[in-house]
């Protein structure tokens, strides 16, 4: 049996050849995203500054020194007001404040980062589990997802942190579990929807195997609104990690975590209030930030706006 | 018979509502020989579409039969069952949604022929994607084109390129054209009917458009609420329609033609609920006749002339 | 409106309606200098495949083309009254009263959250002057008039069949007595032997009302049952119009001969389908000169150079096409009676 069918050719196409215009090229679905991104300002500042904040985050154990400039005490130089010297003041031991923020963006973003992503893993299986299979996994899933839910991430964490110990990585992972929910509903939502496409069923059709569907298949198509509850839980769990911090249970002192820094400049807020404002607009700003990504992200991940 | 490609028997697929038991697919029977086609016609909520998958196993059947090429797949496991999908494929209607929005054509085609292990090897692969896409008529330049590009005619052809990955034997062709525009509707007719002679393809062509099927449907079969109401060869169903639901489909037609008024059989009502039938002609409640028979049992399809096949009591 | 129209006065009066859609990197041209006239009692047919501008043309003449599109006219009359000029207030005592307009998917059309009864009594209370109880009353002889039982005026959409709610959705149309009723493809979504039934319904309404109807479709089929002239549309213009028997027993335009072949036609089942090759063309990059030459076996040097002009083979049968200007040119498909 042979396709090349010269005859056979010419019969079922038609004669003429169709000119393929020049937009049928290359317009996957990320370029167009990309290209709604690029019109959002507001993600595009937020997206500006969350790179310039990586970027800080990663070098700036190469920038400054730890020792001497981020946790030296230097008690002569205590409690100074902004000036050109010391861009936001000096604490309560002489540190600077301004390095200490530029250092405490390390531990907001890897917490913020690694805490996303232990939800986002654990969450996303589980998620496309009980949409996929539904039944007695589902039920099961869905409600321990429930509970898991109802416990406020505060007290999660605290739980987690007084029974495991106070370091950055039981910090992360007390924020990770608390983040784990979300991620189930989205990933179960989006996953229930797409498997009812059509495309799923002729998969099955052609011989694909359940695992192998839902993998390269159905979680694919799911990724839109998972990236936004991303980007978002990122936003949140910064909030987390600076909370916790500052009742104490965060990343150890002395390490400049601005929500531990926020907890010290306390007792100052009134004698010497930049301790406490600098380290505050350092979390409203990356936190505003990564909302308008994820905000940003959202709208051009809308089909309904897609042209 | 060696010569028949699939056979039904008595097939039924039953679904537990919260109103009680629908009866999609109610004892639907049915054989088509090699290189042939069945056309299954009728209105929505007649169980054509669940027909369509139940045969594929996509749905499993509640009970009855399914005979490929003599062999029972009815109760095969999964296992056994995914290597008798190669020679039962089927086209779906949507031609949007019925491929994965994320991948390209050649994407597609090459995971189809991969995971079957059709062939092997990138080159051979590629080769074998590239006479698929000439074998229905896409151009080489679309190679690397995502559905949402494309126009549906394009994008049916790619969702035949895939059932014909598999070489298949039985091709179920689940409204193929109904979502596309006329002209190019013709243009997948003409190479859904070219693929059969050269492939020696069968296939049950699923549709709510009778002048569809008039064209190459070697037997015809109109559904009713689960039921085969009329089954006969396409040019003795045209000619001498016996069954008052197919008379009045027939006269529904419209026609591209100026004509006197034609006599019209208009139904009264609409289509009852398929859920919990009672024991009686289920076209009763529309049927311009409905003797007292017809209320008391459902009547049964029987043979009243040559490969001619009604279920009614007036006949 | 007032005035009596006698008949065969039009009704309705386009001329050189254009409507474009202008995005950020490209203009789309949906519709392009079209002109036709309804006459009062008539039903005219707009055929054509997706993409063609028929139901552009139809919310062009409501006023009712989404942004961002751009409609010019030369003159939109109906009734004797330039829509174009109307300011809102004139608009919205038009819309529904003096034109109708019915859609395609019924299971939209209606509002899911009031009953039939109200939707169709809503109508009548924003055009006429009368009680509620009155407007209730009026709308209950509106169902049975399209068929329904009248205690069911206080059922939800959800709790009707597709076709029941075409009907419904019928009803409301016409509950003011419009003029002209716009049909845009109302039976598409609806199974064949619901579409007799409902296509049955508009002619005899149409019949007894001497309403005036735009019928929207794609299918030939219906364009032969219930209308009585035919507008062939393709990219966005009209290139072939005449009565239905002009149009059909004597075709002129290469596209309309190709549409008649490319259909399956249960009285001629032997005849192989031959389908048009190729696609209609992207309205945001239509060809110079004619727009279906690049698919038409006809085509010549003379087709691509300039935009066809009218040829008139009667006084209602015109086609646009530049062949016609050849020596003795004629299409394959023949003539009949």
């Amino acid at each position: 049996m042979s396709y090349r069918n010269e005859t056979l050719q010419s019969q079922i196409t038609g004669s003429k050849d169709i000119p393929i215009p020049k937009r049928y090229v290359r317009q996957t679905q990320t370029r167009i995203v990309l290209h709604n991104l690029s019109k959002n300002k507001g993600a595009m500042v937020g997206l500006f500054i969350i790179m310039v904040i990586v970027f800080i985050a990663i070098f700036a154990d190469v920038l400054l020194d730890y020792e001497t400039d981020v946790v030296g005490i230097n008690i002569s130089q205590r409690l100074l007001r902004p000036s050109w010297k010391h861009p936001c003041g000096t604490d309560d031991l002489g540190r600077d404040i301004f390095y200490r923020i530029l250092y405490g963006a390390r531990f907001s973003v890897s917490v913020g980062v690694v805490a996303t992503t232990i939800g986002l893993g654990i969450g996303v299986i589980f998620g496309a589990i009980a949409g996929y299979y539904c039944g007695l996994a589902e039920d099961i899933i869905m409600r321990v997802n429930d509970i898991v839910s109802a416990v406020p991430s505060i007290l999660m964490g605290i739980v987690i942190v007084s029974a495991l110990g106070a370091t950055t990585f039981n910090l992360m992972l007390a924020i990770g579990i608390t983040s784990i929910p979300q991620f189930v509903r989205i990933t179960r939502a989006s996953v229930l929807s797409v498997r009812n496409q059509e495309y799923i069923e002729a998969l099955y059709a052609s011989g694909m195997s359940e695992p192998r569907i839902i993998a390269f298949h159905v979680l694919p198509n799911c990724l839109s609104p998972i990236i936004v509850q991303a980007t978002l839980r990122i936003a949140s769990a910064i909030i987390a990690a600076s909370s916790l911090s500052f009742l104490g249970l965060g990343v150890p002192v002395p390490a400049p975590e601005w929500g531990s820094m926020l907890s010290m400049g306390r007792q100052y807020v009134r004698s010497a209030s930049y301790l406490t404002i600098f380290p505050g607009l350092a979390i409203l700003i990356t936190v505003l930030s990564f909302n308008l990504l994820g905000d940003g992200l959202r709208d051009a991940l809308d089909p309904k706006l897609k042209k | 018979m060696s010569n028949m490609i699939l056979e039904v028997k008595d097939l039924k697929k039953h679904f537990k509502t919260s109103r009680g038991m629908l009866h999609a697919v109610d004892g639907v029977s049915f054989s088509i020989e090699k290189g042939k086609t069945i056309g299954i016609v009728g209105e929505s909520g007649c169980g054509k579409t669940t027909l369509g998958r139940t045969i594929l196993r996509l749905v499993e059947p509640t009970s009855g039969e399914i005979m490929l090429e003599g062999k029972n797949i009815t109760k095969l496991s999964r296992g056994e069952m995914k290597k008798i999908r190669k020679d039962l494929q089927i086209i779906f209607q949507d031609p949007f949604s019925s491929l994965d929005p994320r991948n390209t054509i050649s994407q597609t085609l090459t995971e189809v022929i991969k995971v079957n292990r059709i062939r092997s090897g990138k080159q051979e692969i590629k080769n074998r994607v590239l006479e698929l896409m000439e074998t229905v008529g896409l151009s080489e330049r679309l190679m690397n084109t995502y559905p949402h590009e494309l126009d549906g005619g394009r994008r049916q052809r790619i969702g035949i390129a895939r059932a014909l990955a598999m070489e298949p034997k039985l091709i179920v062709c689940d409204e193929p054209v109904s979502a596309l525009d006329v002209s190019i509707q013709a243009q997948i007719l003409n190479l859904l009917q070219g693929l059969q002679e050269n492939l020696k393809l069968s296939y049950v062509f699923i549709t709510h458009d009778l002048a569809v099927v008039n064209h190459f449907a070697n037997e015809i079969a109109v559904m009713y609420l689960g039921q085969i109401v009329e089954k006969a060869p396409t040019e003795e169903l045209f000619n001498n329609p016996l069954h008052p639901y197919t008379q009045a489909l027939l006269s529904a037609i419209p026609i591209p033609e100026v004509l006197e008024k034609r006599p019209q059989i208009l139904l009264k009502g609409e289509i009852t609920s398929p859920i919990n039938p009672k024991d009686e002609c289920r076209f009763a409640n529309r049927c311009l006749h409905d003797y007292r028979e017809c209320r008391q049992h459902n009547p049964i399809l029987r043979e009243v002339s040559p490969n001619h096949f009604v279920a009614c009591f007036k006949v | 409106m007032e005035e009596r129209k006698s008949l065969h006065d039009p009704v309705l009066e386009v001329e050189d309606l254009g409507v474009q859609f202008i995005l950020e990197n490209e203009t789309i041209n949906a519709v392009n200098d079209i002109s036709f006239k309804l006459r009062k009692g008539h039903t005219l047919g707009f055929v054509g495949e997706t993409g063609a501008g028929k139901t552009t043309t139809a919310l062009a003449l409501l006023r009712l083309v989404p942004h961002p599109g751009k409609v010019e006219s030369k003159k939109i009359e109906v009734c004797g009254h330039e829509v174009t000029a109307m300011t809102s207030s004139q608009l919205e005592k038009y819309r529904g009263n003096d034109v109708a307009m019915i859609f395609q998917d019924p299971m939209t059309s209606l509002n899911p959250v009031f009953t039939v009864g109200q939707q169709i009594a809503d109508s009548i209370m924003l055009h006429q002057n009368v009680t509620s109880a009155e407007a209730k009353a009026r709308a209950e002889q509106m169902l049975e008039l399209v068929g329904i039982s009248a205690n069911r005026a206080g059922e939800y959409p959800h709790q009707f069949s597709g076709g029941m709610k075409q009907r419904v959705v019928i009803a409301i149309a016409l509950a003011c007595n419009p003029e002209v009723l716009i049909a845009d493809e109302p039976t598409t979504a609806l199974d064949v032997t619901i579409q007799a039934q409902v296509l049955n319904l508009m002619k005899k309404l149409r019949d007894d009302r001497r309403m005036s109807m735009i019928m929207i479709t794609h299918s030939l089929g219906i364009v032969a049952d219930i209308c009585d002239e035919v507008a062939v549309m393709y990219a966005g213009r009209i290139v072939e119009t005449g009565t239905l028997v002009e149009v059909f027993n004597h075709t002129k335009h290469p596209y309309t001969e190709g549409l008649f072949n490319s259909l399956p036609n249960i009285l001629n089942r032997s005849a192989k389908l031959k389908p048009i090759p190729g696609l209609m063309p992207d309205p945001s990059n239509l060809p110079v000169g004619c727009s279906f030459a690049p698919r038409c076996k006809y085509a010549g040097p003379d087709c691509t150079c300039a935009q066809p002009k009218a040829h008139w083979f009667s006084d209602t049968h015109m086609v646009a096409c530049a062949a016609y200007q050849r020596e003795g040119f004629a299409i394959d498909r023949p003539e009949k009676k």
